[in-house]
């Protein structure tokens, strides 16, 4: 009975991931294509809770259903024209997208079946946070110290490229 | 089903081959980018699942899915600055008619 649940649940967090990422692509309006991205990341991190891992789907929720869908739904809001350009597509572009798309997934899931995974045992290994916290600022300290440089830099990249007088910043620019 | 590898591999195979054909037939700038999110996703949940399945430290695989979204945060901050400025340059965000390199 309990299984049956589980079950249900697993499939349910399923759907919604593939709903959202189907609607995601597929639907015309751009708004609503971001919507179901958010979508998508929702059923994701439940898909990360059922991994045992639920930091990450916290941190899921956190960045990538908050910041990253509100950022673009935010880029979309604020260039009114942007949003009321339903482009017409092409069939046979969307033909071959199609194809090449599903024969990607044909051969994936073909390897996928068919090749003998070696499963660990159960409940073999920590997942707390705890031993994460440990583990990135240990093992990984030089990862995590370049990551917060990459986000740096990527804000001030991203105010660069976005502001809009541009002689200012040839101006600004200290190279002399 | 929920301890078993081949769903979760299915699963994201599945996410992979939706990301890819809406990288290959969307023309909207915007629409490309959430296209690459659903990509990156799928990656997520693969590294997710290899950390459950077959390593014995299980903290590798998040922290690394920490990583891809950081890095996330950051392309769709350099992305979305870019498609604005795009729009201001051309007028249009449709990759399609952005050709001026062409010549």
């Amino acid at each position: 009975m309990l299984s049956l649940i589980t079950d249900l649940t697993f499939l349910f967090f399923v759907v919604v991931t593939l709903g959202g990422a189907v609607m995601a692509v597929g639907l015309k309006n751009i708004f609503h294509n971001a919507l179901s991205l958010a979508l998508t990341l929702f059923g994701t991190a439940g898909i990360f809770i059922f991994l045992r891992s639920e930091f990450v789907a916290l941190i899921q929720i956190l960045i990538y259903a908050g910041a990253i869908s509100i950022a673009i739904i935010f880029a979309i809001m604020l260039s009114p024209s942007l949003s009321l350009k339903p482009s017409k597509r092409s069939v046979t572009k969307i033909l071959i997208s199609l194809s090449v798309s599903l024969l990607v997934f044909v051969a994936l899931s073909y390897i996928f079946i068919h090749t003998p995974w070696v499963v660990l045992p159960e409940m073999v290994g920590d997942n707390s946070v705890k031993h994460i916290g440990e583990v990135i600022i240990q093992r990984y300290a030089f990862a995590f110290e370049l990551i917060s440089v990459v986000l740096l830099v990527s804000i001030l990249g991203s105010l660069v490229i976005a502001q809009k007088d541009k002689k200012t910043t040839i101006q600004d620019s200290p190279n002399d | 089903m929920i301890n078993d590898i081949t769903p979760y591999l299915i699963l994201s195979a599945a996410l992979f081959c939706i990301g890819l054909y809406g990288l290959l037939a969307r023309r909207s700038l915007i629409g490309i980018l959430i296209a690459t999110e659903l990509i990156l996703n799928a990656a997520n949940i693969n590294f997710l699942t290899f950390s459950r399945f077959m390593d014995v430290d299980k903290a590798v695989g998040q922290i690394f899915t920490l990583f891809v979204i950081a890095l996330a945060a950051a392309e769709v901050a350099v992305g979305l600055s870019i498609v604005l400025v795009v729009y201001r340059n051309f007028n249009t965000i449709n990759v399609e008619k952005m050709d001026h390199l062409k010549g």
